[in-house]
Protein backbone atom coordinates (compact mmCIF):
# COMPACT_ATOMS: atom_id res chain seq x y z
CA UNK A 1 0.00 0.00 0.00
CA UNK A 2 2.99 1.97 -0.68
CA UNK A 3 1.82 4.92 -3.89
CA UNK A 4 4.33 5.36 -5.76
CA UNK A 5 6.98 8.54 -6.10
CA UNK A 6 5.86 12.05 -7.19
CA UNK A 7 6.88 15.42 -6.36
CA UNK A 8 4.65 17.30 -4.11
CA UNK A 9 3.83 20.81 -4.68
CA UNK A 10 1.33 23.04 -2.53
CA UNK A 11 0.94 26.29 -4.41
CA UNK A 12 -0.25 29.38 -2.49
CA UNK A 13 -2.97 31.11 -4.92
CA UNK A 14 -5.19 29.64 -7.62
CA UNK A 15 -3.30 31.30 -10.34
CA UNK A 16 -0.14 29.78 -9.15
CA UNK A 17 -1.75 26.32 -9.23
CA UNK A 18 -3.33 26.74 -12.61
CA UNK A 19 -0.08 27.72 -14.13
CA UNK A 20 1.81 24.63 -12.28
CA UNK A 21 -1.11 22.67 -14.01
CA UNK A 22 -0.55 24.20 -17.10
CA UNK A 23 3.10 23.92 -17.13
CA UNK A 24 3.35 20.07 -15.94
CA UNK A 25 0.48 18.67 -17.81
CA UNK A 26 -0.65 15.25 -17.95
CA UNK A 27 2.07 14.17 -15.62
CA UNK A 28 0.34 16.36 -12.55
CA UNK A 29 -2.45 15.66 -11.02
CA UNK A 30 -4.35 18.00 -8.35
CA UNK A 31 -5.35 16.86 -4.90
CA UNK A 32 -8.04 18.27 -2.84
CA UNK A 33 -9.55 16.46 0.42
CA UNK A 34 -7.23 13.11 -0.92
CA UNK A 35 -9.19 10.72 -0.52
CA UNK A 36 -10.10 9.39 -3.65
CA UNK A 37 -6.97 9.90 -5.32
CA UNK A 38 -4.43 8.63 -2.07
CA UNK A 39 -6.43 5.42 -2.68
CA UNK A 40 -6.21 5.18 -5.88
CA UNK A 41 -2.46 6.29 -5.64
CA UNK A 42 -2.04 2.97 -2.96
CA UNK A 43 -3.14 0.80 -5.56
CA UNK A 44 -1.06 2.40 -8.28
CA UNK A 45 -4.82 2.68 -9.87
CA UNK A 46 -2.73 7.01 -10.19
CA UNK A 47 0.52 7.11 -10.49
CA UNK A 48 1.11 11.15 -10.87
CA UNK A 49 4.88 12.23 -11.31
CA UNK A 50 3.34 15.65 -9.56
CA UNK A 51 0.96 16.28 -6.97
CA UNK A 52 -0.72 19.91 -6.85
CA UNK A 53 -2.23 20.01 -3.29
CA UNK A 54 -4.75 23.23 -3.04
CA UNK A 55 -4.47 23.12 0.84
CA UNK A 56 -2.74 25.95 1.31
CA UNK A 57 -5.38 28.31 -0.91
CA UNK A 58 -7.71 29.36 1.72
CA UNK A 59 -9.96 31.66 -0.60
CA UNK A 60 -11.57 28.29 -2.08
CA UNK A 61 -12.56 27.70 1.45
CA UNK A 62 -15.33 29.71 1.81
CA UNK A 63 -19.39 29.76 2.12
CA UNK A 64 -21.67 32.57 0.55
CA UNK A 65 -25.31 33.16 0.27
CA UNK A 66 -26.06 36.03 -1.31
CA UNK A 67 -28.20 37.75 -4.05
CA UNK A 68 -30.40 34.37 -3.75
CA UNK A 69 -27.50 32.17 -4.68
CA UNK A 70 -25.21 29.86 -2.76
CA UNK A 71 -21.44 30.01 -3.59
CA UNK A 72 -19.55 27.49 -2.27
CA UNK A 73 -15.40 27.55 -2.31
CA UNK A 74 -14.02 24.32 -3.68
CA UNK A 75 -11.80 23.57 -1.07
CA UNK A 76 -14.72 23.63 1.70
CA UNK A 77 -14.86 20.02 3.70
CA UNK A 78 -18.14 18.57 3.65
CA UNK A 79 -17.88 18.97 7.48
CA UNK A 80 -17.92 23.13 7.27
CA UNK A 81 -21.31 22.37 4.80
CA UNK A 82 -22.52 20.31 7.93
CA UNK A 83 -22.10 22.80 10.29
CA UNK A 84 -22.31 26.08 8.07
CA UNK A 85 -25.81 28.26 9.61
CA UNK A 86 -26.09 30.35 6.80
CA UNK A 87 -26.70 27.00 4.18
CA UNK A 88 -28.42 25.02 6.63
CA UNK A 89 -31.49 27.70 5.91
CA UNK A 90 -30.26 28.24 2.54
CA UNK A 91 -29.95 24.89 0.99
CA UNK A 92 -30.96 22.38 3.81
CA UNK A 93 -30.19 19.29 1.81
CA UNK A 94 -26.62 19.94 0.84
CA UNK A 95 -26.29 19.21 4.76
CA UNK A 96 -28.88 16.23 4.55
CA UNK A 97 -26.23 15.03 1.79
CA UNK A 98 -22.78 15.50 3.45
CA UNK A 99 -24.28 14.11 6.13
CA UNK A 100 -24.31 10.99 4.51
CA UNK A 101 -21.00 10.52 2.60
CA UNK A 102 -18.41 8.22 3.85
CA UNK A 103 -17.53 9.05 7.74
CA UNK A 104 -17.03 11.65 10.03
CA UNK A 105 -12.94 11.30 9.83
CA UNK A 106 -13.35 11.84 6.20
CA UNK A 107 -15.80 14.29 5.84
CA UNK A 108 -13.37 16.48 7.66
CA UNK A 109 -10.99 15.93 4.82
CA UNK A 110 -13.21 15.52 1.71
CA UNK A 111 -14.01 18.81 -0.47
CA UNK A 112 -16.98 19.67 -2.06
CA UNK A 113 -14.98 20.34 -5.23
CA UNK A 114 -13.07 17.02 -4.95
CA UNK A 115 -16.57 15.58 -5.05
CA UNK A 116 -17.66 17.06 -7.79
CA UNK A 117 -15.31 17.15 -9.59
CA UNK A 118 -13.36 13.41 -9.68
CA UNK A 119 -16.61 12.14 -12.13
CA UNK A 120 -16.60 8.95 -9.67
CA UNK A 121 -20.30 7.95 -10.13
CA UNK A 122 -20.61 7.04 -6.65
CA UNK A 123 -20.20 10.39 -5.12
CA UNK A 124 -23.24 12.06 -3.56
CA UNK A 125 -22.86 15.50 -4.55
CA UNK A 126 -22.79 15.03 -8.07
CA UNK A 127 -26.32 14.48 -7.87
CA UNK A 128 -27.25 16.63 -5.56
CA UNK A 129 -25.72 19.44 -7.74
CA UNK A 130 -27.77 18.61 -10.92
CA UNK A 131 -30.95 18.49 -8.81
CA UNK A 132 -29.86 21.94 -7.21
CA UNK A 133 -29.12 23.53 -11.28
CA UNK A 134 -25.91 24.04 -9.88
CA UNK A 135 -22.76 25.61 -12.20
CA UNK A 136 -19.34 24.58 -11.57
CA UNK A 137 -16.44 27.40 -12.18
CA UNK A 138 -13.74 26.07 -13.86
CA UNK A 139 -9.97 27.95 -14.08
CA UNK A 140 -7.82 27.04 -16.91
CA UNK A 141 -4.59 28.43 -18.70
CA UNK A 142 -7.26 30.06 -21.24
CA UNK A 143 -9.32 31.72 -18.78
CA UNK A 144 -12.61 30.61 -16.37
CA UNK A 145 -15.77 29.66 -17.62
CA UNK A 146 -19.08 28.22 -16.05
CA UNK A 147 -20.40 24.61 -16.64
CA UNK A 148 -23.62 23.76 -15.57
CA UNK A 149 -23.85 20.13 -13.34
CA UNK A 150 -26.42 18.80 -15.83
CA UNK A 151 -23.86 19.18 -18.48
CA UNK A 152 -20.83 18.28 -16.58
CA UNK A 153 -20.94 14.32 -16.54
CA UNK A 154 -20.10 12.50 -19.60
CA UNK A 155 -18.98 9.24 -18.28
CA UNK A 156 -17.39 7.37 -15.29
CA UNK A 157 -14.16 9.56 -14.31
CA UNK A 158 -14.71 11.92 -17.53
CA UNK A 159 -16.48 15.24 -17.04
CA UNK A 160 -16.33 18.47 -19.16
CA UNK A 161 -13.22 19.70 -17.15
CA UNK A 162 -10.35 19.69 -19.32
CA UNK A 163 -6.89 18.38 -17.90
CA UNK A 164 -5.08 21.58 -17.56
CA UNK A 165 -8.74 23.39 -15.59
CA UNK A 166 -9.01 23.18 -12.02
CA UNK A 167 -12.51 23.59 -10.16
CA UNK A 168 -12.85 26.73 -8.06
CA UNK A 169 -16.47 27.29 -7.23
CA UNK A 170 -20.11 25.74 -7.00
CA UNK A 171 -22.89 27.99 -7.08
CA UNK A 172 -27.06 27.48 -7.50
CA UNK A 173 -29.94 29.00 -6.34
CA UNK A 174 -31.10 29.18 -2.52
CA UNK A 175 -33.75 26.30 -2.50
CA UNK A 176 -37.44 26.83 -1.90
CA UNK A 177 -39.68 24.33 -0.59
CA UNK A 178 -39.68 20.87 0.51
CA UNK A 179 -36.39 18.55 0.16
CA UNK A 180 -34.57 15.04 0.61
CA UNK A 181 -31.64 13.24 -0.50
CA UNK A 182 -32.60 9.46 0.33
CA UNK A 183 -29.50 6.74 0.11
CA UNK A 184 -29.32 3.33 0.14
CA UNK A 185 -26.15 1.48 1.24
CA UNK A 186 -24.54 -1.10 2.72
CA UNK A 187 -23.16 0.03 5.85
CA UNK A 188 -21.54 3.51 7.12
CA UNK A 189 -18.91 4.62 4.37
CA UNK A 190 -20.25 3.13 1.81
CA UNK A 191 -21.39 4.51 -1.62
CA UNK A 192 -24.71 4.02 -2.41
CA UNK A 193 -26.77 1.26 -4.02
CA UNK A 194 -29.09 3.44 -4.92
CA UNK A 195 -29.66 7.37 -4.07
CA UNK A 196 -31.73 9.77 -4.96
CA UNK A 197 -32.00 14.12 -4.31
CA UNK A 198 -35.57 15.55 -4.29
CA UNK A 199 -36.67 19.02 -4.49
CA UNK A 200 -40.69 19.93 -4.48
CA UNK A 201 -42.46 23.26 -4.48
CA UNK A 202 -46.25 23.78 -3.26
CA UNK A 203 -48.12 26.10 -4.75
CA UNK A 204 -50.76 28.20 -2.81
CA UNK A 205 -53.60 25.60 -4.71
CA UNK A 206 -51.61 22.72 -3.00
CA UNK A 207 -50.67 21.25 -6.46
CA UNK A 208 -46.65 20.72 -6.94
CA UNK A 209 -45.02 23.80 -8.61
CA UNK A 210 -41.82 22.87 -9.20
CA UNK A 211 -39.55 19.33 -9.07
CA UNK A 212 -36.16 18.52 -9.45
CA UNK A 213 -34.88 14.46 -9.24
CA UNK A 214 -31.67 13.60 -10.08
CA UNK A 215 -30.26 9.69 -9.18
CA UNK A 216 -26.97 9.14 -7.77
CA UNK A 217 -25.00 6.01 -8.66
CA UNK A 218 -27.50 4.54 -11.21
CA UNK A 219 -25.47 4.88 -14.11
CA UNK A 220 -22.10 5.93 -14.97
CA UNK A 221 -22.84 9.26 -14.30
CA UNK A 222 -25.57 11.12 -12.24
CA UNK A 223 -28.71 11.38 -13.58
CA UNK A 224 -31.11 14.53 -13.67
CA UNK A 225 -34.24 12.96 -14.57
CA UNK A 226 -36.22 15.68 -16.57
CA UNK A 227 -39.14 14.05 -18.16
CA UNK A 228 -40.23 12.86 -14.34
CA UNK A 229 -39.91 16.01 -12.88
CA UNK A 230 -41.95 17.79 -15.55
CA UNK A 231 -44.66 15.01 -14.39
CA UNK A 232 -44.49 16.36 -10.72
CA UNK A 233 -45.60 19.75 -11.84
CA UNK A 234 -48.84 20.60 -11.37
CA UNK A 235 -50.08 17.20 -9.67
CA UNK A 236 -51.41 16.52 -6.49
CA UNK A 237 -48.73 13.85 -6.02
CA UNK A 238 -51.29 11.13 -6.77
CA UNK A 239 -50.53 7.48 -6.47
CA UNK A 240 -51.16 7.91 -10.69
CA UNK A 241 -48.57 9.83 -10.66
CA UNK A 242 -46.18 8.62 -8.38
CA UNK A 243 -46.27 5.25 -10.32
CA UNK A 244 -45.37 7.45 -14.06
CA UNK A 245 -42.42 9.42 -12.50
CA UNK A 246 -41.19 6.06 -10.62
CA UNK A 247 -41.28 4.50 -14.32
CA UNK A 248 -39.94 7.54 -15.76
CA UNK A 249 -36.87 7.47 -13.25
CA UNK A 250 -36.48 3.76 -13.49
CA UNK A 251 -36.41 4.11 -17.38
CA UNK A 252 -33.37 6.97 -17.48
CA UNK A 253 -31.02 4.96 -15.32
CA UNK A 254 -28.32 2.37 -16.03
CA UNK A 255 -27.47 0.27 -13.31
CA UNK A 256 -24.86 -2.28 -13.70
CA UNK A 257 -24.91 -5.78 -11.38
CA UNK A 258 -21.95 -5.71 -8.65
CA UNK A 259 -21.16 -6.21 -5.33
CA UNK A 260 -24.19 -4.09 -4.31
CA UNK A 261 -26.32 -6.40 -6.25
CA UNK A 262 -28.23 -7.69 -9.67
CA UNK A 263 -29.98 -4.83 -11.93
CA UNK A 264 -32.95 -5.59 -10.80
CA UNK A 265 -32.73 -5.20 -6.90
CA UNK A 266 -30.96 -1.76 -8.21
CA UNK A 267 -33.50 -0.70 -10.01
CA UNK A 268 -36.04 -1.72 -6.82
CA UNK A 269 -33.54 0.05 -4.92
CA UNK A 270 -34.05 3.22 -6.89
CA UNK A 271 -37.40 3.22 -6.84
CA UNK A 272 -37.78 2.84 -2.87
CA UNK A 273 -35.15 5.54 -2.65
CA UNK A 274 -37.18 7.59 -4.43
CA UNK A 275 -40.29 7.19 -3.38
CA UNK A 276 -38.96 8.06 0.45
CA UNK A 277 -37.13 11.27 -0.90
CA UNK A 278 -40.20 12.06 -2.78
CA UNK A 279 -42.70 11.74 0.40
CA UNK A 280 -40.17 13.63 2.87
CA UNK A 281 -39.49 16.83 0.45
CA UNK A 282 -43.22 16.64 -0.21
CA UNK A 283 -43.86 16.41 3.71
CA UNK A 284 -41.63 19.83 3.84
CA UNK A 285 -42.42 21.65 1.05
CA UNK B 1 13.01 10.49 -5.53
CA UNK B 2 14.48 13.82 -3.99
CA UNK B 3 13.78 13.80 0.26
CA UNK B 4 12.43 16.70 1.80
CA UNK B 5 13.10 17.89 5.06
CA UNK B 6 9.89 18.61 7.48
CA UNK B 7 8.75 19.53 10.70
CA UNK B 8 6.07 18.23 12.59
CA UNK B 9 4.31 20.10 15.72
CA UNK B 10 3.54 16.34 17.14
CA UNK B 11 1.37 16.69 20.96
CA UNK B 12 3.41 20.30 21.27
CA UNK B 13 6.74 19.23 20.33
CA UNK B 14 8.12 20.07 17.18
CA UNK B 15 9.40 16.43 15.35
CA UNK B 16 11.58 16.60 12.21
CA UNK B 17 12.26 14.03 9.52
CA UNK B 18 13.12 13.35 6.01
CA UNK B 19 10.70 11.74 4.40
CA UNK B 20 9.78 11.40 0.56
CA UNK B 21 6.53 12.79 -0.10
CA UNK B 22 4.62 9.52 -0.98
CA UNK B 23 5.21 8.35 3.05
CA UNK B 24 1.71 8.52 4.54
CA UNK B 25 1.56 10.32 7.76
CA UNK B 26 0.78 7.39 9.80
CA UNK B 27 4.49 5.75 8.54
CA UNK B 28 6.44 8.91 9.30
CA UNK B 29 4.73 9.63 12.93
CA UNK B 30 5.49 5.60 13.83
CA UNK B 31 8.78 5.13 11.49
CA UNK B 32 10.57 8.25 12.25
CA UNK B 33 9.21 9.40 14.70
CA UNK B 34 8.43 6.90 16.58
CA UNK B 35 4.84 7.72 18.35
CA UNK B 36 3.53 4.27 18.15
CA UNK B 37 -0.15 5.47 19.61
CA UNK B 38 -1.91 5.39 16.10
CA UNK B 39 -1.78 2.14 14.80
CA UNK B 40 -2.17 0.75 11.33
CA UNK B 41 -5.16 -1.34 10.00
CA UNK B 42 -6.67 -1.59 7.11
CA UNK B 43 -4.86 1.01 5.40
CA UNK B 44 -7.67 1.59 3.51
CA UNK B 45 -9.31 4.62 5.21
CA UNK B 46 -11.95 1.97 6.65
CA UNK B 47 -11.10 1.28 10.52
CA UNK B 48 -10.20 4.28 12.40
CA UNK B 49 -7.10 2.79 14.04
CA UNK B 50 -4.49 5.07 12.47
CA UNK B 51 -6.57 8.48 13.90
CA UNK B 52 -5.00 11.23 15.00
CA UNK B 53 -6.02 15.46 15.39
CA UNK B 54 -4.77 17.09 13.01
CA UNK B 55 -5.75 21.43 13.23
CA UNK B 56 -8.39 20.47 15.38
CA UNK B 57 -9.68 17.87 12.32
CA UNK B 58 -9.92 14.02 13.13
CA UNK B 59 -7.93 12.40 10.18
CA UNK B 60 -7.39 8.64 8.63
CA UNK B 61 -3.12 9.66 9.08
CA UNK B 62 -2.88 6.62 6.19
CA UNK B 63 -4.89 8.44 4.15
CA UNK B 64 -2.54 11.88 3.85
CA UNK B 65 0.57 12.39 3.17
CA UNK B 66 2.89 13.30 6.25
CA UNK B 67 4.59 16.36 3.63
CA UNK B 68 0.70 17.49 3.52
CA UNK B 69 0.61 17.94 7.61
CA UNK B 70 3.73 20.10 7.61
CA UNK B 71 2.91 23.26 9.81
CA UNK B 72 0.03 21.78 10.57
CA UNK B 73 -0.99 20.76 15.18
CA UNK B 74 -1.02 17.15 15.79
CA UNK B 75 -2.43 15.43 18.45
CA UNK B 76 -2.11 11.58 19.01
CA UNK B 77 -3.40 9.77 22.08
CA UNK B 78 -0.15 10.25 23.34
CA UNK B 79 -1.20 13.66 23.72
CA UNK B 80 -4.22 12.95 25.72
CA UNK B 81 -3.52 11.16 28.71
CA UNK B 82 -0.01 9.34 29.80
CA UNK B 83 0.09 6.06 32.06
CA UNK B 84 0.51 8.09 34.92
CA UNK B 85 -2.55 10.25 34.69
CA UNK B 86 -4.58 9.08 32.04
CA UNK B 87 -7.08 10.78 30.29
CA UNK B 88 -10.68 10.98 31.20
CA UNK B 89 -11.80 9.00 28.20
CA UNK B 90 -8.81 6.23 29.07
CA UNK B 91 -10.31 5.91 32.51
CA UNK B 92 -13.95 5.51 31.23
CA UNK B 93 -12.82 3.27 28.76
CA UNK B 94 -10.94 0.95 31.54
CA UNK B 95 -13.73 1.50 33.61
CA UNK B 96 -16.40 0.71 31.13
CA UNK B 97 -14.33 -2.53 29.49
CA UNK B 98 -14.28 -0.45 26.11
CA UNK B 99 -11.89 -2.41 25.17
CA UNK B 100 -10.88 -5.94 24.44
CA UNK B 101 -7.78 -6.54 22.38
CA UNK B 102 -7.01 -2.60 21.70
CA UNK B 103 -6.17 -2.13 18.96
CA UNK B 104 -8.67 0.41 17.60
CA UNK B 105 -8.64 2.17 21.06
CA UNK B 106 -6.21 4.64 20.35
CA UNK B 107 -8.39 5.55 17.36
CA UNK B 108 -11.47 5.58 19.13
CA UNK B 109 -9.98 7.64 22.03
CA UNK B 110 -8.39 10.40 19.61
CA UNK B 111 -11.79 10.17 17.53
CA UNK B 112 -13.92 10.56 20.64
CA UNK B 113 -11.91 13.42 21.93
CA UNK B 114 -12.74 15.69 19.12
CA UNK B 115 -16.11 14.06 19.33
CA UNK B 116 -16.89 15.75 22.96
CA UNK B 117 -15.14 19.03 21.78
CA UNK B 118 -17.74 19.48 19.35
CA UNK B 119 -20.65 17.98 20.84
CA UNK B 120 -20.36 18.44 25.29
CA UNK B 121 -23.21 16.75 25.53
CA UNK B 122 -23.87 14.01 22.80
CA UNK B 123 -27.15 11.64 22.67
CA UNK B 124 -26.01 7.68 22.16
CA UNK B 125 -27.22 8.20 18.95
CA UNK B 126 -24.11 11.50 18.26
CA UNK B 127 -21.77 9.41 19.85
CA UNK B 128 -22.51 5.93 17.49
CA UNK B 129 -22.86 8.21 14.52
CA UNK B 130 -19.51 10.19 15.65
CA UNK B 131 -17.55 7.32 15.79
CA UNK B 132 -19.02 5.51 12.96
CA UNK B 133 -15.44 5.91 11.43
CA UNK B 134 -13.91 3.39 13.64
CA UNK B 135 -14.48 -0.01 13.00
CA UNK B 136 -14.02 -2.60 16.44
CA UNK B 137 -13.89 -6.23 16.11
CA UNK B 138 -13.77 -7.28 20.09
CA UNK B 139 -16.43 -5.07 22.19
CA UNK B 140 -19.59 -4.93 19.52
CA UNK B 141 -19.81 -1.02 20.51
CA UNK B 142 -22.06 -1.19 23.58
CA UNK B 143 -19.26 -0.48 26.08
CA UNK B 144 -17.48 2.06 23.97
CA UNK B 145 -20.53 4.49 23.43
CA UNK B 146 -21.11 3.36 27.56
CA UNK B 147 -17.09 4.87 28.20
CA UNK B 148 -17.88 7.70 25.88
CA UNK B 149 -21.74 9.24 27.32
CA UNK B 150 -19.82 8.29 30.89
CA UNK B 151 -16.43 10.46 29.93
CA UNK B 152 -19.00 13.30 28.65
CA UNK B 153 -20.66 13.52 32.05
CA UNK B 154 -17.79 13.19 34.10
CA UNK B 155 -16.59 16.33 32.21
CA UNK B 156 -19.62 18.40 32.62
CA UNK B 157 -20.00 17.73 36.11
CA UNK B 158 -16.98 17.96 37.34
CA UNK B 159 -15.23 21.10 36.64
CA UNK B 160 -11.83 20.33 37.86
CA UNK B 161 -12.06 17.40 34.88
CA UNK B 162 -11.11 18.96 31.22
CA UNK B 163 -10.85 17.73 28.16
CA UNK B 164 -7.29 19.08 27.36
Amino acid sequence: MIPGNFEYHAPESLPAAVGLLGELGDDARVIAGGHSLIPMMKLRLAMPEHLIDLRKITDLDYIKVEGGTCTIGAMTTQHTLINDAALKTAAPIVAETALQVADPQIRYQGTIGGNVANGDPGNDFPGLMQCLDATFTLEGPEGQRDVSAREFYEAAYFTARDDLEILSAIAFPVCEGGYAYEKQKRKIGDYATAASAVLLSKGADGMCSKASIAMTNLADTPIYCEDASALLVGSSLDADTLAKVVTACIDVIEPVDDNRGPVAFKKHAASIVLKHAIDRAWSRA
Amino acid sequence: MKKTNITLNVNGQAHEANVEPRELLIHVLRDHMDITGPHVGCETSHCGACTVEVDGRSVKSCTMFAVQAEGSEITTVEGLGNPDKLHVLQEQFKEHHGLQCGFCTPGMITRAHRLLLENPTPTEDDVRFGISGNLCRCTGYQNIVKAVLSAADIINNETEESLA
